[in-house]
């Protein structure tokens, strides 16, 4: 079904067929606006910015790009075009019609797991609001309000789900949605990496880089599931989740490259006098995030996670490509247990270690990105390698809370950790010199001193094309 | 063995904290420091340990801190107040362990509202993050619920939908008898997992407050304050220490100040001999205060909390416990109007409230309980209450052959009509004769009177008075047909007899609530191979025998 733009909601999902499901959407929409106008990227109303906007949900040509005055950006209900005959692929109901109404026996499960999803959306954008004041180009600029809107377009997402299923319930939690606000100490998003504020750049694209890869890795997790509209709203987060993490890889990369420049031209490892950015402070900012996310996939033992799977609310990443029988009721799984101080790699049960499987995907997928910024270090004949650091490292989820490690894995006491974190995680010292070196550039084509340009631009556009006209 | 004896300097898993007249519970569970080996206590989950503690804690606010009218309990942990019972603790446990760990947890949580109640010391309770289970049954007991207001912490029952059991430590009394939360509401609350949280907690009465994360300390203390200052505690008292109890275990043997215990395996029953004060009591209240530990109804009281405790926890053989006295009957009944005539002291206050509550411990123990009324024996006031309390009592009428010792004599004091009211709220007296006014009115006035067994008999006081010629086969068969009967039977039909009249939210809980807890703890559904409680936390759903019983 394609999207009808001439409602006032933009959706696929015939919401003009269902009055009761309209009304109560249209009811939030200004409450959303509101919230968007209050916590949305600040100072940003009166720009016309050249974003993409889904027209389609078919693969190929579902976007469409032009310049949309920010305050007036659509956002819509879009659901991924059903699978015909999709059966459950896992759990205790494996190989049974997927379910297209809510089953009431797994209701409070569904809701805490879409609740928990659509929070991190919303906290976001919060997280990110001042941002636009310190962008390194119009290009990026228009990168973080095209990652903007479309996180506002995820909490849609998960509030259509919310309105359309869970009856009074849902609608709370849609309204709790745009109560609880990122960094607030009253009403806090509900999961702590989503309260801090994203300071800087680097850590945006840092942000983009590893927090918008859990969320890949969420999203794939719960495109599995057996409830069949959650399945298809994620599937088409998916799509636009991808360009997030194209931002943020391709932001570390650009930043890595002109480091890399900058250490050649002046025969230096420290380009802080250069104005760039150190490799030993892209480090900890990969230090920092990636150990923040480890903690996002929860504990290594889960009875949640179980019973998610069990009851095919929620797989593994790319369920249907892992070779074994899917109900794991027998099966065991190795994950890291803590005895005796030191790590040990245990036998679990493999339901129970859902998490744990969830977390080596995400691992070896961010390997495979730092690779990447590897090979612009080797092309230009840097031996520094950037690497992410161990599953010991500061963590406060799951058995590693309770210990200190170092990045490369070694286990040291609390004193030990006190007196070095400093050397492995961002001082105040490296935010004030991050907030000092980060000067708006807001002329077309030009590029902060501290970030390499982008290979191309957006959608055939050149790099030097105006992708944000203020007014 | 399991062992009651704690100090807060000893504490793994509660923070006690004392501002001027306010003090603060803070729940901060180790999580390594389960009783048992096998699970792990998280997020602020407890055993049989954390309850341990807290009833120590309980304990000692109320003695060693007159200056304390107000208690606040609330977690350490910053994003959870209490999860509740520990699952995997529960899933290990047998039967018997989960039945004692329940009542034992119910008992403490009784305590407190005792304290709220009787003992100027209101405890009013602020949860902090999540508060599942046991944790909101523990909120439920206090006078007082504050929950942050923050979009996510939720009070919930999730026992029945999660694990196939009831909120057992007085949830579901507490809601529809103590805070009157509409049945139809109680019903939905106790059936969603998530629980309710916020506006919607406060209007359907679950908590009394809301506050906001930044000024959920600042409320609470305000809150307590107002508590404090309503509290008839002396500000200025001095407490008094609850030093470790004098306690010596042997094989067949524990000994206490004041009590004896003889452990007789091969019959199956545990003799528990109280001893009278060897010197008068002092009068003076300076005197009662200086004496502390040491005065005797305290120490009795203390001594035999234990006892029945341990004797409940480690000794679950010995089915009958027969309950003697030796001693003065003099100084317990000096001992009686010594507590009587200075009730508006804070510490006789607490002595007098200590003893009702282990008396009620008694009641609710599933023993067989028999008490012999012998020569030499002290059974007055007070102390008659065991007599009272006793499934069958037998009093020697006469004095046994070839012995110079006089009769045995009971009397009844002012004690015995209503100050040691048992779960029911009657007093043992009330509960006796229940539905008889004339036989309690004739009772009462033989109140102070010294009486022989004869006259005893008579007035229905003790169960049978045999002679000397009968009374040794009399109590042998007594006590021998009763080892005959199925303990299950019998603690069944003693928890029915013991307890004639009415109800109240105790008693409900410990007849009502624990009585279909203890049915459903044994049932498949929950327990069985496929039951949700073996189940919980491998993933793995329940199947559910779907007939109903």
């Amino acid at each position: 079904m394609g999207i009808d733009y001439n409602q006032k909601i933009p959706n696929n999902v015939d919401l003009a067929g269902d009055r009761r499901l309209q009304r109560a959407l249209e009811k939030w929409l200004p409450a959303y606006l509101d919230w968007w106008q209050e916590l949305g990227p600040a100072r940003s109303s009166g720009m016309d910015v050249y974003l993409r906007t889904a027209v389609s949900v078919e693969p190929g040509g579902w976007a469409h790009y032009d310049f949309v005055r920010m305050q007036d950006y659509r956002w819509g209900i879009f659901l991924a075009p059903p699978v015909p005959e999709r059966r459950i692929g896992f759990g205790m109901h494996k190989g049974e019609p997927v379910w297209n109404e809510l089953p009431g026996e797994y209701r409070a499960e569904l809701r805490r797991l879409i609740v928990t999803q659509g929070d991190t959306e919303p906290a976001s954008v919060e997280q990110q609001r001042f941002l636009g004041a310190t962008c390194p180009s119009l290009y990026d600029l228009r990168n973080l309000f095209q990652v903007n809107v479309e996180e506002g377009r995820h909490l849609w997402a998960m509030v259509y789900l919310l309105q359309a299923y869970f009856g009074r319930d849902g609608r709370e939690e849609a309204d709790g949605l745009l109560a609880r606000h990122a960094g607030d100490p009253d009403r806090p998003r509900i999961l702590e990496a989503f309260n801090e504020r994203t300071e800087n750049w680097l850590s945006f694209f840092m942000f983009t880089f590893f927090q918008d890869r859990d969320g890949k890795f969420q999203l794939a997790a719960l495109a599995e599931s057996g409830f069949d509209p959650l399945s298809r709203t994620c599937r088409f987060m998916l799509t636009e989740e991808a360009h997030h993490m194209f931002v943020g890889e391709s932001g570390i990369m650009r930043i890595v490259q002109r480091t890399a420049e900058l250490m050649g031209e002046h025969n230096t490892d420290d380009v802080s006098s250069f104005g760039g950015i150190p490799l030993a402070l892209v480090q900890k900012f990969i230090n920092l995030h990636y150990s923040i996310c480890l903690d996002l996939f929860g504990s290594e033992k889960s009875t949640n996670a179980a019973n998610y799977y069990s009851m095919g609310l929620k797989g593994r990443f790319e369920e249907s490509k892992i070779d074994d029988d899917h109900v794991l009721t027998d099966a065991v799984y190795e994950i890291p247990e803590i005895r005796d101080g030191r790590v040990i790699v245990a036998e679990a049960p493999a339901l129970t270690s859902i998490n744990e499987r969830l977390r080596v995907s995400y691992r070896q997928d961010s390997q495979r990105g730092i690779d990447r910024f590897n090979k612009v270090l080797r092309a230009h004949d840097i031996g520094f390698e950037l690497r992410l650091p161990d599953a010991v490292f500061h963590r406060n989820v799951g058995g590693c809370a309770d210990i200190h490690g170092t990045p490369t894995g070694a286990l040291i006491d609390a004193e030990t950790w006190q007196r070095r974190r400093d050397e492995w995680l961002p001082t105040q010292a490296d935010f004030a010199f991050l907030r000092a070196l980060m000067q708006p550039v807001t002329e077309p084509g030009k590029m902060a001193g501290w970030i390499a340009p982008p290979k191309r631009g957006i959608h055939g556009k050149a790099v030097d094309f105006d992708y944000v006209q203020f007014h | 063995m399991i062992e009651f004896a704690t100090h807060p300097e000893r504490y793994r898993h509660w923070r006690l904290s004392i501002d001027g007249r306010v003090a603060t519970l803070a729940l901060d569970v180790a999580e390594d420091g389960g009783l048992e080996a096998g699970y792990s206590l998280k997020l602020n989950s407890y055993d049989l340990g954390v309850d341990m503690e807290l009833y120590d804690a309980v304990q000692r606010l109320r003695f060693e801190h007159p200056e304390v009218g107000a208690v606040v309990l609330t977690s350490a942990k910053e994003r959870v107040f209490c999860a509740g019972a520990n699952i995997g603790m529960l899933g290990q446990s047998s039967h018997g362990a989960k039945v004692n760990f329940c009542k034992f947890t119910n008992e403490t949580r009784n305590g407190i509202e005792d304290a709220s109640a009787y003992s100027g010391q209101r405890y009013l309770c602020v949860i902090n993050g999540p508060c599942a289970g046991g944790g909101y049954e523990l909120a439920l007991a206090t006078d007082h619920i504050m929950l942050v207001d923050d979009g996510s912490s939720a009070v919930s029952l999730p026992e029945v939908p999660l694990l196939a059991v009831l909120p057992g430590t007085g949830g579901l009394t507490r809601l529809v008898d103590k805070r009157h939360v509409r049945r139809d509401r109680a019903d939905f609350f106790c059936t969603t997992t998530e629980g309710l949280r916020g506006q919607r907690a406060l209007d359907w009465g679950l908590v009394d407050e809301l506050a906001p994360r930044s000024r959920l300390a600042a409320s609470a203390q305000v809150r307590a304050a107002e508590f404090a200052r309503q509290s008839d505690r002396p500000g200025d008292g001095q407490g008094i220490a609850l030093t470790p109890l004098t306690k010596s275990v042997e094989a067949d043997s524990i000994a206490y100040d004041f009590l004896t215990i003889e452990l007789d395996r091969a019959q199956g029953l545990a003799r528990l001999i109280v001893q009278a004060p060897v010197d008068a009591p002092p009068q003076e209240l300076a005197a009662i205060h200086a004496a502390g530990v040491t005065f005797w109804p305290l120490a009795l009281a203390r001594a035999l909390d234990d006892a029945i405790l341990h004797l409940r926890f480690n000794e679950p053989e010995l089915g009958t416990w027969v309950l003697c006295s030796r001693g003065s009957t003099d100084h317990v009944r000096l001992a009686d109007t010594v507590l009587l005539a200075h009730q508006s002291d804070w510490l006789v206050r607490e002595i007098t409230l200590y003893l009702k509550r282990t008396l009620k411990r008694l009641d609710v123990s599933s023993r067989s309980l028999v008490a012999l009324v012998e020569p030499g024996s002290c059974f007055t006031g007070t102390l008659f209450e065991l007599v009272l309390a006793a499934d069958r009592s037998f009093m020697l009428d006469g004095g046994f052959e070839g012995s110079n010792q006089a009769a045995a004599e009971i009397g009844l004091t002012e004690m015995n009509f209503g100050a040691l009211p048992m779960v029911n709220g009657l007093s043992r007296l009330e509960g006796r004769f229940f539905g008889d006014d004339a036989a309690l009115a004739r009772v009462q006035e033989r109140g102070g009177d010294v009486l022989g067994a004869a006259e005893a008999e008579a007035l229905g006081l003790v169960t049978f008075a045999p002679d000397d010629l009968d009374w040794q086969d009399e109590v042998r068969i007594a006590v021998e047909g009763r080892a005959g009967l199925s303990p299950d039977a019998l603690s069944g039909m003693e928890a029915n007899l013991r307890f004639a009249g009415p109800e109240t939210v105790e008693s409900k809980i410990f007849s009502r609530l624990s009585a279909w807890q203890n049915w459903i703890f044994q049932r498949p559904n929950a327990v069985g191979e496929e039951g949700a409680l073996k189940l919980y936390g491998s993933g793995r759903q329940a199947r559910f025998d779907r007939k109903r019983v």
